[in-house]
């Protein structure tokens, strides 16, 4: 066995320097671009000497605000090379025509759409939506943290290290071309033979075990630790879908995970699972796959149907109308989502009977978000409202996702469904119900949360630009996609050859453009606010007069979030305080006893990251030795039984002064 | 869950308490329910691999079947193994609630004993059958078996592990708010794996056995 | 759900010293539980294995019936004799999260089940002996 043991196939398995894509010119140009970016950001911080202050402040904090930040971070960066992606695929269909082929061959147009779409579902929505969570949760509820400190770190940096592997798939290798589900035999060991689909797995396998353990986190930090007197009918309803959400976490990943597993088992053991032969059943695969995949956009919807639920109270000044029917139809949006999975793959085979049943609950479950709809216009209705931008982005959510849903439950037909079956009429379907649903909540729940965050407001006339200008272009970029995919346009194409198409293609460019112009809004939006902070500073803690608990605290609040745990009576906490009289004690503090700051989580997850890399490479000796030092790095965290401190009771009386003496400034 | 305290009986001094505690709000602890929900979501992996075998058990690729390789005798065996250390890791929690450290390392030590014989009895089994030509590349069938068996196998490894772990840490620092969690953390762990075999031994050599 | 009594509110201890004996409702481990439940097991074990290594029934189809029910009925006994399942645990979120566990867990098998023999039967048409010595 050693006669012909090669050192550099044992080191470095399968990575060749033919792996650094020299001969793509837009590769090599992003690279370039990215490493002087890279270095620049880096010499900065190291210029700065900011590194300490990273690490101790940020990296290893435990505290759900800062994670919920973090989370928030990462999501925005890699909007933007989820969004780099989408224009690629806007710039190419628009071009290719005829003779024209485009700039993009197939074989890299494939990988394009695949990362777009894994980017944008895995380490953009869902950061985004778990960030904002983590954020709100344990304030609303009038915690000072969450179940898990830890775990919510450790979390946090397993998710950035499954986005980390997919970047690295940019320089190092290549990313799958299979599209965002990597369905078998395609992305079995035959047709995909090459590292993509393998960078694939790892990425998604590693950030899954973040977003399980975070699900786990919340769910028990909502069952355990809400504040005496908050019955589970008086919590916020963003808490409410934030359990939701969270239960189905916890009852969706574990099953990605599982094909995953049998799919990676498939490409390194020659296991027969999905394989055309000895067996396999691929459309197993599909099935299981969208068990998890259709809760997954529940995931994704049910935190921003909150994110609206408070900002349509807060913004007309009013009560939420049908507080008890929001929470049932979100627990019945929860069941329901586990009995529609089939509606995904109508087309695959399984005949009327089964279709029909699935697509009869398909129909069902538009129920209960109507219902939520018609809530937040009763809310509206004879409200004050406010038109603040998170007011705006809520009022596009409303006319957009209710089109999106519409054209859902066209396609919840069966027989409709076999014509526009993987058609551009389901892209623009998909898109419009992520778009004019999570993509507008989340930029909703951002501008709405931001200053509680940070300590002072968004600068509105570049809110309002961005709102204006992803409205618009996402209206211009996507309904020509439903003319062409009435017409029969098939998805994942980069090249036609009707000409009568492309006019649609081009419409649908310029809209991706105003989007890219709404995306340099909100870029500027955060520069400029920052520059003027001063002016748009959040004294009182409540800057839009709002309802519930988080408002009670300052903007940024303490680490320990509040000096006193609150008492709840009623709805809207905060609004009942107010309403009666609540004085904010300035005497009487005592200690606080907190948890720790640790660097285990990222200790871990940059050795998953370095499993994954040696996993994707086969280089079986460093993938070895990074697990077992995974194991050993475990076990030595658990020897560490000192994890927690007290703030004291001094330190408290002066973060409150601090605090006493601002609101009295600014009464 | 939490519900209003006592504080707000008096008039005068209600009025002042009534949307705060003055005292250091005790939070309960979250670790044992915490675990449980990760436990229901490892029962779903355990799901999702029962139901991939119910799909594929049958697609033998007219290679050998559960009744030609199934040594049934020696998964009874097995089950024993793993029932008498569920039995003997409950004596260590008895143990436990009598604060008994050394009484309680004993029993959790042989806990540990018969779980690594559980583990070597089925590696035995996987290298006969890879031997006699049935990998778990031969058939979807065999790889379904394979993964199943295997998956229980290593959460019973690392069962162990912790075991281990634990042991060192409850002789160096005895029994502690936190130890104790982990032992209850680590006996949920131990009595689920034991329902999952439930559900092989029956689900998998059984049935498999009766094709 | 079942009311929490917060007499810790008045104690002034750390975080960290509770003993055992615990308010959030999980039952105590006694030996005659779990004796009672290891003795269930074995039965509920034994007798399975000898239906199927006996050849008991003439069908198998009615072993593999009687044979399921019995792994129902022993993982229940380990639920409540080894992991004291009950309603008061964690103010019966334990209890909960099972049952909806258990109900997603059906769901799947079942509608995977269903879905898969109608996908198999229109587009992979084998027979049943076929596909067993199909290579």
């Amino acid at each position: 066995m050693f006669d012909n043991l090669d050192l550099t196939k044992l080191i470095f398995g399968r990575l060749t320097w033919d792996a650094i894509p020299f001969h793509e010119p837009i590769l090599l140009a992003t690279f370039i671009a990215v490493a002087i970016g890279g270095v620049a950001v880096l010499g900065a911080l190291t210029y700065f000497r900011l590194w300490g202050y990273l690490w101790r402040e940020w990296f290893t904090s435990i505290d759900h605000k800062r994670i919920g930040i973090m989370y928030v971070i990462l999501g925005l960066v890699m909007l933007l090379r989820g969004f780099a992606d989408a224009v690629m695929m806007r710039a190419q269909q628009a071009l290719s025509f005829g003779d024209n082929a485009g700039f993009l061959p197939p074989h890299h147009y494939d990988q394009v759409f695949t990362a777009h779409g894994v980017i944008m579902i895995f380490f953009v929505a869902m950061p985004l939506v778990t960030g904002l969570m983590n954020f709100v949760v344990p304030l609303q509820i009038g915690a000072r943290d969450v179940a898990f400190p830890f775990l919510n770190n450790f979390s946090f940096w397993m998710t950035a290290s499954g986005a980390v592997l997919v970047m690295m798939s940019l320089f190092v290798g290549e990313f799958a071309r299979t599209g965002w589900l990597a369905y078998p035999p395609l992305s079995g060991l035959l047709y995909s033979p090459d590292v993509g689909v393998d960078y694939y797995i790892w990425s998604l396998q590693i950030a899954g075990v973040g977003t399980l353990l975070s699900g786990i986190n919340l769910l028990a930090t909502i069952v355990k630790m809400r504040a005496p007197g908050m019955k589970m009918m008086n919590m916020p309803v963003f808490t409410w879908t934030a359990l939701c959400t969270n239960v189905l976490i916890v009852a969706a990943f574990p099953i990605l995970t599982a094909v995953l597993a049998l799919l990676s088992l498939d490409r390194y053991v020659g296991t027969n699972f999905f394989t055309n032969d000895f067996g396999g059943n691929a459309m197993m695969y599909v099935n299981l796959i969208w068990i998890w995949g259709h809760p997954e956009v529940y995931i994704l919807v049910l935190p921003v149907f909150g994110v609206f639920s408070e900002v349509v109270a807060t913004f007309c000044s009013k009560r939420l109308f049908g507080y008890a029917s929001m929470v049932y139809a979100t627990v019945v949006i929860t069941i329901l989502s586990y009995l529609v999975w089939l509606h995904h793959f109508f087309t695959m085979g399984s005949g009327a009977s089964v279709n029909s049943f699935f697509g009869i609950t398909t129909m069902i479950i538009s129920i209960p978000t109507g219902a939520k709809i018609f809530n937040w216009l009763f809310t509206m209705y004879r409200g004050r409202i406010r038109f603040e931008v998170p007011m705006l982005w809520t009022i596009g959510f409303m006319i957009t996702f209710v089109i999106g849903g519409m054209t859902g439950v066209l396609l919840a037909v069966p027989p409709a469904d076999f014509v526009l079956h993987n058609s551009l009429f389901l892209i623009a379907h998909f898109h419009n119900v992520i778009i004019g649903g999570v993509l507008f909540g989340l930029m909703a729940g951002i501008t709405y949360w931001f200053p509680k965050a940070f300590g002072y407001k968004l600068d509105s006339f570049w809110g309002k630009c961005s709102f204006w200008f992803w409205f618009i272009g996402f209206y211009f970029a996507f309904m020509p996609l439903y003319v062409l995919g009435l017409m029969g346009v098939t998805r994942r194409m980069s090249h036609f050859e009707d000409p009568s198409l492309q006019i649609w293609f081009q419409i649908a460019a310029f809209g991706a453009a105003l989007i890219a112009i709404g995306i340099g809004c909100f870029l500027i939006q955060l520069v400029v606010s920052y520059i003027r902070r001063e002016s748009l500073r959040d004294h009182t803690g409540d800057p839009w007069q709002g309802r519930t608990l988080e408002w009670a605290t300052s903007s940024p609040p303490p680490a320990y979030n509040f000096a006193f745990t609150p008492v709840v009576h009623d709805n809207d906490a905060w609004w009942d305080m107010k309403k009666n009289g609540y004085v904010r004690p300035t005497d009487g503090f005592i200690a606080i006893h907190m948890p720790k700051n640790t660097g285990a989580g990222a200790i871990l997850a940059g050795l998953s990251t370095v499993f994954g890399f040696a996993a994707i490479w086969h280089m079986w000796p460093l993938a070895i030795l990074a697990f077992l030092s995974l194991v050993v790095a475990t076990i030595v965290h658990t020897f560490n039984y000192k994890r927690d401190y007290h703030i004291s009771a001094d330190e408290v009386v002066r973060t409150e002064a601090v605090r006493t003496r601002l609101l009295a400034q600014h009464v | 869950m939490s519900n209003t305290t006592a504080h707000t009986s008096a008039a005068g001094a209600s009025d002042k308490y009534r949307y705060y505690l003055p005292n250091e709000h005790h939070v309960e602890n979250s670790t044992a329910l915490g675990f449980w929900i990760y436990l229901m979501s490892d029962c779903l992996i355990f799901a999702c691999l029962f139901a991939v075998h119910a799909v594929v058990g049958r697609s033998y690729a007219a290679g050998p079947s559960g009744a030609e390789l199934f040594d049934l005798p020696l998964v009874a065996v097995n089950t024993s193994m793993l029932l008498l250390s569920s039995i003997t890791y409950g004596f260590a929690m008895l143990e436990m609630q009598k604060n008994k450290v050394s009484a309680t390392l004993g029993w959790l030590a042989i806990t540990g004993l018969f779980g690594a014989v559980f583990i070597g009895l089925e590696l035995y089994e996987f290298v006969h059958l890879i031997h006699e030509g049935a990998g778990p590349q031969r058939s979807a069938f065999l790889s379904s078996f394979f993964t199943l068996v295997s998956t229980h196998g290593l959460h019973v490894t690392f069962g162990i592990i912790w075991l281990i772990t634990l042991m060192v840490q409850v002789g160096k620092y005895g029994f502690t708010a936190a130890n104790r969690r982990r032992l209850m953390c680590l006996s949920m762990f131990w009595h689920f794996l034991d329902v999952v075999w439930i559900g092989v031994f029956t689900f998998v050599y059984l049935m498999g056995v009766l094709a | 759900m079942s009311a929490h009594n917060d007499s810790h509110n008045s104690h002034a201890h750390g975080a960290d010293d509770h003993g055992h004996g615990h308010d959030d409702g999980a039952a105590h481990s006694t030996f005659g539980g779990y004796m009672t439940g290891f003795v269930l097991s074995i039965i509920l074990t034994a007798i399975p294995f000898w239906l199927v290594m006996a050849k008991v029934f003439d069908k198998p189809a009615t072993t593999a019936f009687v044979v399921l029910g019995f792994a129902a009925v022993q993982i229940v006994v380990h639920m409540v004799y080894f992991l004291h399942m009950n309603t008061k645990s964690e103010g019966g979120w334990t209890l909960l999260a099972l049952i909806f566990t258990v109900m997603v867990v059906v769901i799947m098998l079942a509608g995977s089940l269903w879905v898969m023999y109608h996908l198999n039967h229109n587009m992979m048409p084998v027979s049943a002996h076929e596909m067993k010595n199909m290579p």
